[in-house]
């Protein structure tokens, strides 16, 4: 798993590209929390473009990243997900708090 | 026909990829869609995912036992972990319940087993362990 950040004027992009599931969960925390410590901008995307595996572990992580950027208020954001990924989220009802952009 | 794969391996969360692209490439020769591929990993890895940090919590002396089936285009899974078993099952499969909230789960694991799937039934028995069954037709015909 890699992940990768991009910091523009507006919005922090954080990349994942790989699997998330529990292997690769701490690391993915770890990492996604250092770009939120550092975000000043307003928005926060998670770019699921690269992301080719996701379970539930990935909704744990999001809910639980969506809470730090609340209380930040910085807006998170999906961006990407495969249909698998997407199918996901949806089920896990992550779209009625996390929006999706394009 | 009956084709069955079975395996007993390391309850060590490293090995979720691997048991879960084993039961997925053990269902290749049925032409399943990828969609459905990807359903099957997914529920693989939430049940596997399940016994090695619930069942084992983290112990990866133990193992884990995983059995696939395919009969006439039907896949049957089955994982079986000798754990601690859980105490109120019917509540265990509640979207959102989770015992590890502090771990951020977000107790949505049942949850995607049963949507994605197309029967699932979950046994345990506190302190003898927890066997997840779960079936989906994967192919209209039987080519195998
Ligand atoms: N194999 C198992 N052995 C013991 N307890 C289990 C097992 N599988 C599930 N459980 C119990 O059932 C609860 C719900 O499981 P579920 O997979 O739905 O959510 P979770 O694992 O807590 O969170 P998530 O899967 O979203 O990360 C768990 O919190 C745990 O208490
Ligand atoms: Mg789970």
């Amino acid at each position: 798993m890699q992940v990768k950040f991009a910091e523009y004027a507006d919005a922090i992009v954080v990349r994942l590209d790989g699997e998330l599931d529990e292997h690769t969960a701490a690391q993915v925390r770890q990492t996604v929390d250092v770009a939120i410590e550092m975000c000043r901008q307003r928005v926060f995307i998670f770019d699921f473009s690269k992301l080719s595996f996701m379970d539930s572990t990935g909704i744990g992580i999001l809910l639980g990243r969506y809470k730090k950027l609340k209380s930040k208020g910085i807006e998170p954001q999906i961006y990407g997900a495969n249909r698998q990924v997407d199918k996901i989220l949806q089920t896990a009802g992550i779209y009625s708090i996390i929006k999706k952009t394009s | 026909m009956k084709n069955e794969l079975n395996m007993k391996i390391s309850a060590d969360i490293a090995n979720d990829a691997f048991v879960r692209s084993t039961v997925a490439a053990f269902c290749l020769p049925l032409n399943p869609t990828i969609d459905r591929i990807e359903d099957i990993k997914t529920v693989v890895s939430e049940a596997f995912t399940n016994s090695v940090i619930h069942g084992y919590d983290g112990d990866s002396s133990k193992k884990v036992e995983i059995t696939a089936s395919l009969t006439d285009g039907e896949l049957e899974i089955i994982v079986k972990d000798e754990g601690c078993g859980i105490a109120n099952v019917q509540e265990a499969m509640q979207p959102f319940f989770t015992t590890k909230p502090e771990q951020e789960r977000s107790g949505m694991g049942f949850t995607l087993m049963s949507t994605f799937m197309d029967d699932m039934k979950v046994e345990s028995e506190v302190g003898k362990g927890t066997r997840v069954y779960m079936s989906k037709k994967i192919a209209e015909v039987n080519n195998a």
